[in-house]
């Protein structure tokens, strides 16, 4: 029988890394949770210190200038979500982002227009 | 506009709509597939802190130590206007896993759930979850070559569904077929969707 181990170790599983280097160790990150689609856009504010800012928060301030998804962030910037995740709480903390929130948070609370306009886009497609 | 000007108060009032729709199945069903068949594949990586019992903390001056395992999901972006886009997020089968879909299924739209009729109890767990947390799915029959073609109520008795819930053919590789399967999933949430209710009061 498989250890513990081997069982969680498996290629499927991904090689085993330590992104969090990144984070300085933090695996949660402050403030309100956000969603993985929530919207993330640049306020516009200064930081006072950019040294405090790593490459990694610069490339996803970059990103942010126009309204970004979580995902599609974690996505271009290549990192982990968790990572990503701990980087825009940083940000936001800051008052260099604004997190919004997806238009629906519980189930079928998405609107019949956008669920209408959904299945036009789909249909064009 | 003004040059230099950054208007914040036109970006928020344009609001961008992010919408998610999950994908769930067993392993080996096709989802990979039908995520790029339709949309604009992406890579995501999303993380676990490995906590396997046994294991002995190491905690060094305040620094944490932790492995993590990152996992590559299925997730691919399908804009349909500019401020309007779909994400497809691929929830993998494995128990393990299941720590990702509550956070997945946070308002989402609805799922699809990919089955083979080869292995048709490997949806099981899926239809559980979705049924449970009341969220809008549809069953999409990946037709596999030399799987026997099962009739959609056969299928529907096999897994003890509500006969109101779309059972759909599909050929995970097609993009017509893939966006087909999208278009039922919509049509049945607009279909179970409540209307609205009237602010008149009558």
């Amino acid at each position: 029988m498989p250890s513990n181990d081997e069982r969680w170790l498996d290629a499927e599983a991904g090689p085993v890394v330590r992104p969090y280097a990144l984070t300085r160790g933090r695996t949660r990150h402050a403030g309100e949770a956000f969603d993985l689609v929530a919207t993330v856009t640049t306020t516009g504010g200064r930081v006072a210190d950019p040294g405090a800012l790593a490459p990694e928060h610069i490339s996803v301030l970059q990103l942010a200038r126009v309204p970004t998804t979580v995902v599609d962030i974690a996505s271009d910037v290549d990192l982990p979500l968790g990572v990503v995740r701990i980087l825009l709480a940083d940000l936001r903390e800051l008052g260099l982002v604004a997190i919004r929130a997806p238009v629906a948070a519980k189930p079928r609370q998405i609107d019949r227009n956008t669920l209408r306009e959904v299945l036009h886009g789909l249909r064009a497609l | 506009m003004a040059y230099g000007h950054y208007d914040a108060a036109g970006m928020a009032a344009r609001r961008h709509r992010a919408i998610k729709i999950l994908l769930a199945g067993g392993f080996g069903v096709g989802k990979t597939t039908l995520v790029g068949a339709v949309s604009e594949i992406k890579p995501l990586r999303t993380e676990e802190p490995l906590t396997a019992r046994g294991a002995r903390t190491d905690s060094i001056a305040g620094v944490e130590r932790k492995t993590t395992t990152t996992v590559a999901m299925d997730f691919g972006r399908i804009t349909l206007r500019e401020d309007l886009v779909l994400y497809l997020f691929g929830t993998p089968g494995q128990e393990r896993f299941w720590f990702m879909w509550d956070e997945l299924a946070l308002g989402a739209l609805g799922a699809i759930v990919l089955a083979d009729t080869r292995r048709l109890a490997d949806c099981f767990p899926a239809i559980d979850y979705f049924e449970r947390r009341d969220i809008p799915f549809i069953i999409a029959l990946n037709c596999f070559e030399g799987a026997r073609r099962y009739a959609a109520d056969d299928v529907r008795i096999a897994l003890d569904l509500d006969p109101d819930l779309p059972i759909v053919m599909c050929d995970a590789r097609s993009k017509e077929s893939a966006k087909e399967v999208l278009i039922t999933l919509v049509e049945h949430v607009l279909s179970v969707a409540d209307e609205p209710v009237s602010s008149s009061g009558i």
